[in-house]
């Protein structure tokens, strides 16, 4: 947007005279009006509800709104509820393993895609393409290569090895890891992807450099290359993390939250309570508690990364 | 030039009065937010459209497909918080006392007077449709949950006999497992594990303390001896469940049985339709009896539609038109042969029903008057979403973890309190 506005004032500018046109007012202005309508509307969609949402979590809300305030009562009950703190458990261990395995998955195939072999670029296309799926076939998928009847530990046991196990699924201790694979398996490629554009970016000089003053190749990756993908640690930190804490589909369609609840996640615990079981304050407590993860690990990051940028 | 101008103006003005007539003739229309989409239940609703429109009225079709009618509940809510309800919305169970309390639902007493739904509704039945009294809500049908779906092939193999007591159960579930079959189909979901619950604490406990602990949420009842041996019993069933259970749709467990794969399945009479679309007969293909140690007894689901207040006249005759409609013969028979249900109003001739249907609707008769017609809590039928979403979880739970049955209890005491 704003380099369609500069490059309109780049051609609009022999023509100014010294006075004022109307085109000028225009050209001030256009950039406000064109973002003025969805500035309005992330306000009041975006923060409107979060506010909205903030307000119905002190409340009694059961069904529907009801706007007396009610103190802490739903954070009280959130923090009393079992299942809960099942669900912050699995977001902890879900969201570690899956950026963790993610990241290194992603750097490890962008460094080797980047050796200049032959046909990367279908390569690139199949480590790519999970990404184009949505997370519910992604789901589907896995859910039936896991069933230990139906997928991988039967395909095992019929090549001979009878004793072999792999229950995962439906182990209410392991389950939650069922959707760290799964989900590893779809946001790996997109994570590759980031960092191979961040290899591409790398000037050519620095690696030449270091080449003539004797580096090894795993040195320069480990003190050159690495360190300069920097930024794009942090978006795929940024992307991966937002994710994991609003993953919801991947669980709805892999586990359904199951066994039991075992692979419950906080998002599917507010979608359980706030729009299954009539108790909207207490899901809006959840949320509030989302958002608040969510900030708490996000803005010192943005904070610290920003003012690097300014620093220069 | 001038002659188009006029033509336009013409063609515009007949179309503006054809509009401003259709609009007029169109007044007594009806919304209906339901979530039957699926082949046999779409065919049902399209029948109650036919009807309604020989009446007269315009019918407007406002289906939300997807979940157990989350998704539909969510439009509702936007819908009546904004000030435009529809004229009617499928919901069951005291979800209809939660809306009627919410001051948005029209008094339907004088349409229920004029057909006599109190002479042709058990009283347990009229009463989940009142509120404070008064008719809100009119059934559309009945599903009995408490029903076991069994392969009478599979027993014979196993030389086993159908269980009717959970004693002999457990004798014959060893005979089909020894025999190397899956004794009981069954999905790992939380829903499917309280519908299994519900039956086996209904055959220990019988209608009375049923109705105590999930119906009155009586802590005396939920934390007691007999619902610990309720969980003893559950941890029975699960034993003859194959490990493979976990998420699997009930329907999946269904077809386990139609093919012979597994014994039975204890499910409510929807899963009738899956036989039937596979081409079985009832009594020779499949067998359905009530779950052991519930002859006699009736868990009922039971469909119905909410009427919401309406502002016209015209929104206000086609709104009784649809109530008077769902509660008449015609309509009740059509959409339960469709939907595998039963009807909600007594005194029907079932002639065109099959021996399942047959059989559930005498035993739904009989049942009333032995006062062992109870509702469905797996099913929405008996205490408020937040106590049954909470017991969802203990059984669930259980059933996913060596919990004892002493603590099980416990926790379904506190379970009733959530809110």
């Amino acid at each position: 947007m704003q380099s369609f506005a500069s490059a309109q004032a780049g051609a609009a500018a022999p023509a100014a005279t010294p006075r004022r046109s109307l085109l000028d007012v225009v050209e001030l202005a256009l950039p406000k009006l064109v973002l003025g309508p969805t500035l309005l509307i992330s306000l009041i969609f975006v923060y409107g509800f979060i506010l909205w949402t903030g307000w119905l979590s002190f409340t009694e809300s059961r069904m529907l709104p009801r706007y007396e305030f009610a103190g802490l009562l739903q954070y009280i009950s959130l923090f009393g509820n079992e299942r809960w703190w099942v669900a912050v458990r699995n977001l902890a261990v879900f969201g570690g393993l899956f950026i963790f395995i993610c990241m290194a998955f992603g750097l490890l195939m962008a460094i080797l895609l980047d050796q200049r072999i032959r046909a990367e670029g279908f390569l690139r296309s199949i480590y790519l393409y999970p990404m184009a799926l949505s997370f519910i076939v992604t789901g589907t998928a896995w859910k039936w290569i896991l069933n230990p009847g139906l997928g991988f530990e039967r395909l095992v046991q019929q090549l001979g090895f009878s004793g072999f196990t792999f229950d995962w699924l439906v182990n209410p201790q392991m389950s939650i890891y069922t959707v760290v694979i799964a989900g590893a398996w779809q946001s790996s490629g997109f994570v590759m992807a980031l960092f191979l554009a961040g290899l591409r970016g790398i000037d050519e000089s620095i690696i030449k450099a270091a080449q003539v003053d004797g580096a090894s190749m795993p040195r320069i990756y480990w003190s050159i290359i690495v360190p300069s993908l920097r930024p794009v640690f942090f978006s795929a930190f940024i992307i991966l993390a937002h994710i994991a804490i609003k993953s919801f589909d991947l669980v709805m369609a892999l586990t359904g939250g199951g066994p039991g609840f075992s692979s419950d996640l906080p998002a599917t615990f507010m979608y359980a309570f706030g729009f299954t079981r009539n108790q909207i304050g207490l899901g809006a407590a959840s949320a509030v508690m989302m958002m608040m993860t969510v900030a708490a690990v996000v803005v010192p990051l943005m904070y610290s990364e920003l003012r690097r940028e300014r620093r220069g | 030039m001038k002659q188009s101008t006029a033509r336009f103006a013409l063609t515009a003005l007949t179309l503006a009065s054809t509009l401003a007539f259709s609009a007029f003739a169109g007044a007594g229309e009806v919304e209906v937010l339901h979530w039957w989409t699926s082949g046999g239940e779409a065919k049902s609703v399209a029948e109650l459209k036919k009807i309604l429109e020989a009446k007269g009225h315009k019918w407007k079709d406002f289906a939300v497909a997807g979940g157990g009618g989350e998704n539909a509940m969510t439009v509702l809510k936007s819908r009546v918080v904004s000030g435009k309800p529809p004229t009617a919305a499928q919901v069951k169970g005291p979800s209809i006392q939660e809306w009627a309390k919410e001051g948005v639902l029209t008094n339907l007493d004088d349409v229920a007077k004029g057909a006599n739904w109190d002479g042709l509704l058990p009283a347990v039945v009229s009463n989940v449709m009142k509120y404070q009294g008064h008719y809100v809500a009119v059934p559309v049908n009945v599903h009995r949950v408490n029903w076991m779906w069994a392969n009478p092939e599979v027993f014979k193999k196993a030389g086993a006999k159908i269980p009717t007591t959970w004693d002999e159960f457990a004798v014959a579930a060893d005979k089909i497992q020894k025999a190397g079959l899956i004794a009981v189909a069954h999905g790992g979901q939380p829903w499917q594990d309280a519908t299994v619950f519900e039956s086996v604490a209904l055959g220990v406990g019988g209608a009375e303390w049923y109705n105590r602990a999930f119906v009155n949420l009586d802590a005396s009842a939920l934390n007691s001896p007999t619902m610990e041996k309720s969980f003893a019993t559950l941890r029975t069933v699960q034993k003859y469940i194959d490990k493979d259970a976990a998420n699997r749709d009930w329907n999946l467990a269904t077809a386990m049985v139609i093919n012979g794969k597994a014994a039975m399945q204890f499910m409510g009479d929807w899963a009738k339709g899956e036989f039937t679309a596979a081409n079985k007969s009832p009594g020779k293909d499949y067998i359905c009896v009530p779950a052991p140690g519930n002859k006699g007894a009736f868990t009922f689901n039971i469909d119905s539609f909410i009427m919401f207040e309406q502002k016209s006249a015209d929104a206000k005759d086609a709104q009784r038109a649809l109530a008077s409609s769902i509660m008449e013969p015609q309509f009740q028979e059509v959409f339960n042969l469709n939907k595998g249900s039963i009807p909600a109003r007594s005194g029907m001739s079932m002639a065109k029903f099959d021996q399942c249907a047959k059989d559930s609707s005498s035993e739904f008769e009989s049942s009333a008057k032995s006062k062992k017609l109870v509702p469905s809590w797996a099913h929405g039928m008996a205490m408020p979403a937040s106590a049954q979403g909470a017991m969802f979880d203990v059984v669930t739970q259980f059933m996913n973890s060596n919990m004892t049955p002493k603590a099980a209890a416990e926790k379904m005491a506190a379970a009733a309190k959530s809110k």
